[in-house]
Formats: C-alpha cells, structure tokens, sequence
C-alpha cells in the first residue's frame, strides 16, 4: 500500500504535488489506467501514486496537420474513436487498447499487432510535456519534426515513468487505409510456420499485421470466440494487408503464393470486415481465453531474430516438460516479439515458482539467441531479475548515469526497470544455471 | 566482451585523450565538418573500423561498424531489394554509417516514413573511460533499459564513440513515380495538407520556384489509382532521381549558392508563411529552407513563435547554428554529457557552446 495517492486534474496540481514531494524527499510513482504486464505503476510503501487518470481530456485533434494533443489519461482507442470522422486514426494499438492509457502506452513504448508497418508508440509521438521531479515544465520534441539538441523524446518514451512525468502528447494520427484483409494460413509444423513469415519478408511485403498462434493457443481460444481457426492444424499464421483496393488484391495474392510455397496446408481470405475482425478476434483473446482454461497464467515477452522461432518453439516445449507446465504461444510472428502463456495454478504448492523459473528460462534463451527479454510491455518490477541476464554492471550503469541525470535522489518509480548491482546479486544466487555460478564479474555481498 | 583490433585502437586513443583531459573530434569521412557549431580537438578518425557485420534481409536488419561507408551499405542493400527508408544525405563520397547516426538527418522520405532514429535498432557506444556498452540490439521491438541507442542518434559524438549500429531496413518499393505540378507556394501547401490526411502512397514532396514536385512510392496499382487522383506531369526516372537526390545531399542549386545565409526551419506542417521568401519546401511544409540576410535573433523568434525551430543551416556565421535549447533542457544536457563524458572529451562544442 502507498502512503498516499494524489489524483490531480490538472497540470499545475501534477507541478504541485511533484514540487512537494521532492521537497519532502517523497518516491513519486505515476500511474495511468493500471494495465500494464510488468508491474511498472506498482505503488512502493514509503511514496506517493500519482493517479493520472483524471487528465483525460483530448485537447485538440487537427485534421490538417494530422495530430492530436491529449493529455495522458486519455483510453488509447479513445484517440482513434476522435480521429475516425476524419478518416484517421492512432496506429499504435496494444491488446489493451480498449483500457490502457497514451500515458502508460508512452512509459512503456507500447506496440500492438500493426507495428511492424506502422511502428512503436516512440514512431508515433511527435511530442511531450510533462515536469521533472522538482516540479520544472519540459516540453520534447512537438508540432515540428526537428528539434536541436539530444533525442530526449526518444530517451523518454519508454522510461517507465524514471525520468519525468507527462501531462500532455502530442500524437501523430495516419489517413485510415480503405481496405484491409487477412490471409489466415495453417501449418502442420510451427518451424514451417516461422519460415514462412522469414518468406513473406524475404519477398518485400511488410504485411500490417503478421502473428502467428501455435495449436495449443487456437484449441484455447476457439470454445471461446468461434473464430473459426483450423485445430487440427499445428500454427496457423494471420498476415493483413491493408492500403487501397488494387493494392490490397495484388498484396494478398502475393501473400497466399508465399505461404503456399512454404507449405500452408491451407489459406483462408476474409471476404468482409466482420470475417476479418472474427479471425482476429481470436488472437486478440488469446489472453483471456488462457485465464478461461487455466487459474492463472504468467505472459512472457521477449523479441528474438525471426530466424530462431522454430528453435525458440522447440526450446519451450522442452522446458515445458522440464518444469512439467504447459506453454500457449501467441507471437506477433512479424516482428519476432514472443508472448509464450505458461499456464499453471497457484495455488498448487510450488507451481508458481516453477513458472518464475520457466520464464527467466524463456527470457535467458531470448537473450542467447540476439534478442531481448521484453518487446513491448517493459522491465517494470516483474523483469528486473533478467535485465542482468541482458545487461552488463557498466551498461546498468550508464542507465544508472541517464536516471540521475533527470532524477539524482531516485524518487520516481524507484525499484523499477534497472536493477542495482546488488539486486543482480541477488537474482543471480536464485539463478544458479548449470551449476554455473552466474555474474562471475559481480562483486558479492 | 572481445574486441577487433580496429575498435582496441579507437579505444586506447579514447583512453589516454581521458587521462590528458585533451579533447577529441570523432570523424569519419568528414562530409559533415561543416555541421554543428565548432570543430574542437585532435581528430579521431573512425574509417578504420569498417564492415557490414551482419545482415540477413528476412530479419530486415542490417549492423555495421561505424566506419563502414554509407555508400557500400546502401549498395549492399540494393542487391537485396532493400534501402534504408530515411534516406540519409550524403554530402560527399565518404560518408560513413556512423556519421550518418552522429548527425542523425534524414532526406526527403522522412515525413512520410520516419527519421534516422526511427530506424535505429541498437548501437554500440564506447564511453570516456572506454567501455563498451551495448543498447538496444538486432531486433525490431525492445524495451529493456532507456533506449539509448535513439539518444545517440543525433548526439554527434558528444556522448562518446557510436562504433556499430543496427539498423531497421525496408524492402525498396516495387515502383516509383514523381509527379510535377505549377503552384505558387500557397496553393502548394495547401494541397500537401490535403493530400496527407488521405490513404495515398506518397513519399517525398518539395516545393520551390514555381513548382510542387511529389513522389509515389509502392505497387503499381497502388501508383495507378493515386496518378489518376492527383494528376500533374510525370517526370522522367532519370529527373524524377536528379530531383531528389539533390534535395537529399543538397547538390541542387538552391543549396550550392553561399553568398546569402541558409536557414533550416522545422516547423509544423501547417505553420502560415509568414516568413516571406521560404524559398524551398520539403516534408509537406514541415521543412522550410530559408536564404535570408534578416538577424538571426528574429528569424529565430518567428520560428519559436510558430512551434518550431530554425538552423543556421550554411553561410557566415553571425550566431549560433542550432537553434538554442530551453533552460532545463540546456541543464538536463550537461548533465547526461557529465554522466558519460565528465572531462569533457568528446567533440567538445559541437553540439552546444555550453559543453
């Protein structure tokens, strides 16, 4: 429980409540609509939440330069919902969309199922303003596509609210593309699968969408939402083209050679936006349909090389058995970006460990092969342990070297997305892998 | 973590020039010596830590060593079909891929498909005290620690040494088509805005003397459609290609005559033309060349006025060249170039007098 929670409505109160808490030397942790993976907006004991969802205004949407200026409360699909009697819309669009906030998706760089055309949550903001810890009004980046100086919107998306606390964004929004259609394909083995989606890039097509379900996750999901998915096949890949019409056609036709060519055992085209919107609707669910079939669920979310899919599959199946747990994989195939369900129930004794370890198992084989222990949901508290595995003691300093740049006395959101040497320390005698003692070039306490 | 002879190099030179608090410039083919507010210390000359080290076109990624020419990357792309979607300006034959981060510019496509730093993946930096730290990575989505390697984008060295840097690449589009219509500048501006807000492919736009010029990009029925909207005389591929590479590393002619001051202002898309003279125009408005004798003090307060900044792109210098930082963004500067690069070494007042 946090000593306090402020809501404040306004961004002078956001000043306010900021100046006082470094004035009384207070941890500040902001938080949107709580829907984060990662534990990032977990309040700490001895500070302060500072709610931001009253800052829910939409303050300006101009059609003609294409943007919108919201405050950071603000429902990610709420922007879009503004933005479609001009025809334009917000790209980014995490699972969470319906409830998630642009402040939280800016803390954490959200991405969602389109971002491999259409990119992550730092593509698609031009601008922020928001206050440091002492209270001091800073304005990145804004209507203008230049700004001098450091990248420091870059720097602060992404930050998981360590640097400075937003109070308004500024949203860049794109012309909606008058047709979309989805190829769903099916594969009688996943590493075909993951070389198909090698294939479709390989021939120049950057699909809008391109995600890929293994048969474990479509069995899950179907009984829920009847999207019609194919279980007797092993993966089955969902690739959307979108743009105009005579673009459309000539791009799905070339998607369906590609993947019959790699050795679909079936594709389907949707022939109507209700037909699209169903066979999405299933990976879409993936999630809840985990929670519909098993008491609890733990969501990884590393990022890979495309090229490794089939070995990441064949991995996890193997620790499946090794910690005797079951594993759903969804991915966004597109981009590499894993989202593995290990199933278990907690309160079977011992369960919820074995799940811990299984994920710090997927995320260490993530890092192994080039890749990274999250894609799009942040290290927040939950992946503080692996950001070890991924990272030396001198790159965690040099984050260390940015956070005190903005926030010397670590007040915002402290405990969060950079673990200290200590903490590493820590993890890494839970992690003895082997009977390798981890981090030999740790100090130990 | 192994290093390659080359790197160990660049390293000792990073090493002693921290130990002598004497200041280095880091420099690869020099092409853009002229960018940035002043030259400082003994050059650090990067050419020698060259090569492509990795790229496999299905993975849509491609990492090389900072000195590896821009030039050879972009010709190995090109026979996979691929490019680098910012398209970087070369302003001479030696530009190198680590410049081109440095600097961080990006040609005519960017308003349509992003910046440099938007397709930064994951860098290599090695700080004062030479470390080699690694951000970022090879793939297209990571959000493990501050994304660091977008920060160096730009930095132009002030932050330590970009020796390697990943990169997002694209399939090149299957075709292209440039479009010329006659226009005075209002009229111009106007029609970009209106055509940005609509589903067309296009990719690049510019405006000068006259003149409004837009290219299309993608399949060729996607080009069909959007020719038969938007009309205009199409230009041929060799002027469609002269037209945008000059823009793009600025050997038009607009760019080459030096006897009146340059201004780059970035403003937003929709600012009015109240500065009178903008003479060229890029990014569907959002990038304004400006040739003007006016005091920078006021060329700079019109700019600040319509939510944007102006450069002191080429010509005498009588101010600063970047348009000059807030109070807290100045003070969050010199803090982050203390954190990584406390004496000082690094391309010292190239980016600000200030550090």
């Amino acid at each position: 429980m946090p000593l306090a929670v402020a809501l404040p409505k306004t961004a002078a109160q956001v000043r306010e409540v900021l100046r006082v808490c470094h004035a009384l030397q207070m941890p500040v942790v902001a938080r949107g609509a709580g829907t984060g993976l990662s534990g990032g907006a977990m309040p700490c004991a001895d500070g302060l939440v500072l709610s931001l969802a009253k800052l829910n205004r939409i303050l300006e949407l101009d059609p003609i330069a294409c943007t919108a200026r919201v405050e950071p409360g603000v429902r990610n699909l709420a922007v879009s919902e503004a933005a479609a009697p001009f025809g334009l819309y917000y790209a980014p669009d995490p699972s969470s969309q319906i409830a998630c906030s642009i402040g939280g998706n800016v803390a954490e760089n959200s991405g969602g199922v389109h971002c491999l055309k259409y990119g992550l949550t730092v593509h698609n903001v031009l601008g922020l303003r928001g206050y440091t810890i002492e209270g001091e009004e800073i304005v990145l980046g804004g209507g203008a596509l230049d700004t001098p100086g450091l990248d420091l919107l870059a720097l602060a998306i992404g930050s998981e609210g360590l640097l400075v606390v937003v109070t308004e964004v500024t949203l860049r929004l794109i012309p909606k593309p008058s047709v979309a259609q989805v190829v769903m394909a099916s594969f009688d083995d996943v590493a075909k699968a993951g070389d198909a989606v090698a294939a479709i890039i390989a021939a120049g097509i950057i699909p809008a969408g391109l995600e890929m379900m293994d048969r474990k996750a479509t069995v899950a999901v179907e009984p829920f939402v009847q999207a019609g998915y194919d279980l007797g096949a092993e993966a089955i890949l969902l690739a959307e083209s979108d743009g105009t019409a005579g673009e459309v056609a000539d791009e799905v036709a070339e998607i369906e050679r590609v993947l019959k060519a790699a050795g679909s055992t079936g594709c389907v085209v949707s022939q109507s936006e209700a037909e699209r919107l169903r066979f999405w609707s299933g990976r879409k669910n993936a999630f809840p349909a985990a929670g519909r079939i098993s008491p609890d669920y733990y969501c990884m979310d590393g990022t890979i090389p495309r090229k490794h899919l089939g070995r990441m599959l064949r991995a996890i199946e193997e620790m499946e058995k090794k910690y005797a747990l079951r594993c759903m994989n969804v991915f966004h195939a597109g981009d590499g970006n894993l989202h593995p369900l290990i199933l278990f129930d907690a309160h079977q004794e011992g369960e919820w460990d074995r799940a811990d370890r299984f994920g710090a198992d997927i995320l260490a084989l993530c890092v192994a092969l080039g890749g990274t222990i999250t894609g799009e949901h942040g290290v927040g508290i939950e992946k503080i342990g692996s950001m070890c595995v991924q990272f030396t003691p001198s790159e965690r300093e040099a984050f260390f070297a940015i956070k005190r740049a903005f926030d010397a006395d670590g007040l915002l959101n402290p405990g969060k997305a950079i673990p200290t040497l200590h903490r590493c320390a820590e993890f890494g005698r839970m992690h003895v892998h082997d009977g390798q003692l981890p981090f030999a070039d740790l100090p130990r306490f | 973590m192994s290093m390659e002879t080359s790197l160990i190099e660049l390293r000792e030179r990073i090493l002693a020039a921290n130990a002598a608090r004497a200041p280095l410039r880091l420099r690869g083919g020099g092409s853009k010596d002229f960018y940035g507010e002043a030259l400082a210390g003994e050059v650090l000359d990067t050419r020698g830590h060259v090569g492509i080290i990795d790229y496999e076109p299905s993975e849509l990624v491609i990492t090389a060593r900072c000195g590896t020419p821009l030039a050879e990357i972009e010709a190995t792309l090109a026979q996979h079909g691929q490019c680098l979607p910012f398209e970087p300006p070369a302003f001479g034959d030696d530009t190198t891929i680590g410049g081109a981060v440095a600097a961080g510019l990006s040609g005519p496509r960017r308003a349509y498909a992003g910046a440099a730093r938007d397709f930064v993946l994951g860098a290599h930096l090695v700080d004062a005290q030479g470390e080699l730290l690694r951000f970022g990575g090879q793939v297209m989505k990571n959000v493990a620690g501050f994304d660091v390697s977008r920060l160096l984008c730009g930095s132009l060295g002030v932050l330590g040494l970009i020796a390697q840097v990943s990169l997002k690449v694209l399939p090149r589009p299957r075709e292209e088509i440039s479009l010329r219509f006659d226009a005075d500048i209002a009229d111009a501006l106007a029609t970009f805005h209106r055509w940005r807000a609509q589903p067309l492919p296009i990719t690049a736009t510019a405006w000068h003397d006259g003149a409004a010029t837009v290219r299309l990009s993608g399949s060729p029925s996607a080009l069909h459609a959007a020719r038969a909207t938007l009309g205009g005389a199409p230009l041929n591929d060799a002027d469609a290609r002269t037209w945008w590479l000059g823009l793009r590393d600025q050997t038009y002619g607009f760019f080459r005559d030096d006897n009146q001051p340059l201004w780059r202002l970035s403003l937003p898309a929709t600012a009015p033309i109240d500065i009178s003279g903008g003479d060229l125009i890029e990014w569907s408005g959002a990038l304004r060349w400006l040739r003007s004798e006016a005091p920078a003090a006021e060329i700079r307060a019109t700019a600040s006025q319509l939510g944007g900044t102006a450069m002191l792109w080429r010509g005498a210098r009588a101010a600063s060249m970047f348009h000059p930082l807030s109070p807290i963004q100045l003070e969050l500067h010199k803090r982050l170039k203390r954190q990584f690069d406390p004496h000082g070494i690094f391309n010292r007042g190239r980016l600000s007098a200030e550090f």
